[in-house]
């Protein structure tokens, strides 16, 4: 599922897509400290999953908001239209 | 006579004052801080004077040591002062001459952006040329000797937005350097083999293990002369004073009549036990002066800036003083030391006066005709050339020179090859004198007078007028007084040659001198066109005004060589080490700077890979 997540961040061009893939990741890493968490019996694992839920949320919201920008701006949601960044 | 510190530290503390807070004061203030520590230095010099005259101290000499300097295994200099005859002399001219500069400044600088600056400099002139004189030991001495060369070189670059003026300072200050490595190298060399730096201790000691003409002796003695040589601006490194004339006109003044470049000739005087005891290094400090004396005269005659005639005649009369140092006329060299610095400042000021009232005419050649626009300038300006000149029995430039003179024959260590020397002197420097005074008083109106000097130039000008007249009359109280000091001159008369027969002669030179500067300057004027029309005279006239070639030598012989060197060591190893890196660093951002693309995916997959990497490392090793 990470791999999936992350596959789809590389090739996936659209800046909505990309986030999902993010996403996508996120949870595959709260997935795997769950089952961590289950199979030696401790709770760590699910309040680490708490937290990556918060920070999860948190992160898309400012995703989004910079999407937003991005594409007020921009008029594209391309991530490789946009690299004025380039050195 | 406790109150001797004060003379030091009046004006160095305005000085320090000046330059930190000098910018925040009225103009009003800072004058009255900048003439006034100097007028105050005057007065209580002149109650030192009184007190030391009136009741001379044990051995006509009295030290006050304020605390130790350094205190390192032995080596112990003091900070501390030394007042005998010939220091009393030198700091009662200082003050009251350099008194009398900074009063006329302070009108003469009235428009300047730099005010404060130009008191703050010369106050420090003062402080340092003060610290020189008294000093006990030759390493504060050798500190004066510094901040007097320090001081020097700021107020000639003092204009400083002219890159000329700049370029100046600096050869003043590189060329008195040469001078300066050699005194230090002499002062090292006195110190390991005598073990103090104390200067009455030394030439004590000096005179107890050296016998006379011993090598030892001879270089330190020759060295010390290195430095007094390039501070008097004597033969050969006399080239940086007319270019000093790039700073403004009283500082001209100052350093040329009461700081800086008299330093040489007290150095001389002060460790007179020590040439003493090196007769060839006096032959040497009498050869460089009598050479000077002609050199500086011939050029002297060719110039035609005004400041610069008086360049040269400054490092002629110099030359005078280092004649009389060689032949041991001790006395007579400090008094036309103290005749020097009264005339030369007012020549300078009246200068000054003169170049202010023609709108920043320096040429003598534009000038004329000012007898009666600036009849005060002109009163005084003749007086002090007369003195120069040697105008006999009125003036106090004859009785000093005359002495020099017939001294430079009679000496012990004289020789009539001296006195015809003088004499031609003599006659050379009536000759510019007079070619100076008629060329910009009288003849025909030149340039239009636009602006007249206010009480405080005018008043200066009259003091030191009256002096340079009085100065003749005070010669045998005056000589008997550095006698104290200094030995007698060794008489061993002169074959065929009485005193007043001498007198006599530098007389006729003196009226012959003007007679034919009367011919060529003024009432002929195409006589000296044509005398410079010739190819003969042109060639001379050429070279005499380039300072006989010392600068094109210097060039040549330093400047261009040295240039070279730096220009081929310019991209040696080192050079190449470093830039050898600059360049690495350069090539490395290139690379790196391909991976920034700017596409965010590829940064993405670059994490991934790496942290894929980092991973692999971690577990499979």
């Amino acid at each position: 599922m990470f791999s999936l997540g992350l596959i789809g961040l590389l090739v996936r061009r659209d800046l909505i897509f990309v986030l999902m893939s993010l996403e996508v990741m996120l949870n595959a890493a709260g997935l795997a400290f769950v089952v961590a968490g289950s199979r030696w019996q401790q709770a760590d694992g699910q309040i680490v999953f708490l937290f990556i839920l918060a920070m999860a949320a948190a992160e898309v919201s400012v995703g989004l908001a910079l999407v937003l920008q991005v594409y007020h701006r921009f008029k594209t949601l391309d991530a490789d239209a946009l690299s004025e960044m380039k050195g | 006579m406790g109150l001797l510190w004060l003379i030091v530290a009046i004006p160095l503390s305005s000085a320090i004052m000046l330059a930190v807070l000098g910018s925040r004061f009225s103009r009003s203030v800072v004058t009255a801080w900048g003439v006034g520590s100097i007028g105050s230095s005057a007065v209580i010099t002149m109650l030192v004077a009184a007190d030391f005259v009136s009741a001379p101290p044990a051995d006509n000499a009295y030290t006050e040591v304020l605390w130790t300097w350094i205190h390192i295994a032995g080596f112990q200099p003091h900070i501390g002062f030394y007042l005998d005859a010939l220091s009393l002399v030198m700091i009662l001219v200082v003050t009251f001459v350099g008194f009398w500069i900074h009063l006329y400044s302070a009108e003469f600088m009235r428009h300047d952006d730099g005010y404060s600056r130009f008191f703050a400099y010369m106050n420090l002139f003062v402080a340092s040329m003060l610290t020189l004189v008294l000093a006990d030991n030759l390493l504060l001495l050798y500190l004066g000797w510094e901040g007097v060369g320090l001081c020097s070189y700021l107020l000639i670059g003092f204009w400083y937005r002219d890159a000329a003026n700049g370029l100046a300072a600096r050869k003043a200050f590189i060329v008195t350097r040469v001078g300066d490595t050699a005194m230090l190298l002499g002062l090292f060399l006195l110190f390991t083999s005598l073990g103090t730096v104390q200067i009455q201790e030394l030439m004590h000691r000096a005179s107890e293990r050296w016998a006379v003409g011993s090598t030892l002796a001879v270089t330190a003695a020759l060295l010390l002369l290195g430095g007094a040589v390039g501070k008097s601006a004597q033969l050969p490194l006399q080239v940086w004073l007319p270019d000093a004339m790039a700073g403004p006109t009283p500082t001209s003044a100052l350093i040329h009549a009461a700081t800086m470049v008299t330093a040489g000739v007290y150095l001389v005087a002060r460790t007179h036990g020590l040439f003493a005891l090196a007769p060839t290094a006096q032959f040497v400090v009498a050869v460089t002066g009598a050479a000077t004396l002609i050199v500086a005269g011939c050029s002297a005659l060719t110039q035609y800036d005004i400041k610069r005639v008086l360049a040269y005649s400054t490092v002629s009369q110099i030359g005078y003083m280092f004649l009389a140092l060689g032949v041991g006329a001790w006395s007579a060299a400090i008094f036309h030391f103290v005749t020097h610095a009264f005339f030369k400042a007012l020549l300078f000021l009246g200068a000054g006066v003169i170049i202010e009232a023609l709108h920043e005419e320096h040429s003598i050649f534009r000038m004329g005709g000012l007898r009666k626009e600036l009849p005060v300038a002109f009163w005084t300006f003749l007086i002090a050339g007369c003195s120069l000149a040697g105008l006999p029995f009125i003036t106090a430039g004859f009785y000093s020179k005359d002495l020099i003179i017939w001294g430079a024959w009679s000496a012990a260590q004289g020789h009539p090859g001296f006195w015809v020397v003088g004499i031609v002197g003599a006659l050379l420097t009536a000759l510019y004198t007079f070619r100076l005074i008629f060329r910009v008083f009288f003849g025909p109106i030149q340039t239009p007078v636009s602006k007249r000097p206010g009480y405080a130039i005018t008043v200066p000008l009259v003091i030191l007028a009256f002096f340079v007249i009085v100065g003749g009359y005070v010669k045998e109280p005056l000589l008997a007084f550095v006698q104290s000091t200094l030995p007698t001159m060794l008489e061993e008369g002169a074959a065929g040659m009485t005193e007043t027969l001498s007198g006599g002669i530098a007389a006729l030179a003196f009226l012959s001198g003007l007679y034919f500067a009367y011919l060529f300057h003024l009432q002929k004027r195409s006589l000296a066109e044509a005398a410079v029309a010739n190819p003969a005279g042109r060639v001379l006239h050429a070279w005499w005004c380039a300072d006989w070639g010392f600068d094109w030598l210097y060039d040549r012989l330093f400047v261009q060589p040295f240039l070279w060197v730096a220009q081929i060591n310019k991209n040696d190893f080192i050079d190449a080490f470093y830039t050898g890196i600059a360049r690495l660093t350069e090539a490395l951002y290139r690379a790196l700077q391909l991976a920034q693309t700017g596409l965010v995916r590829w940064y993405a997959a670059g994490i991934a890979v790496g942290s894929v990497l980092f991973l692999a490392i971690v577990v499979f090793s």
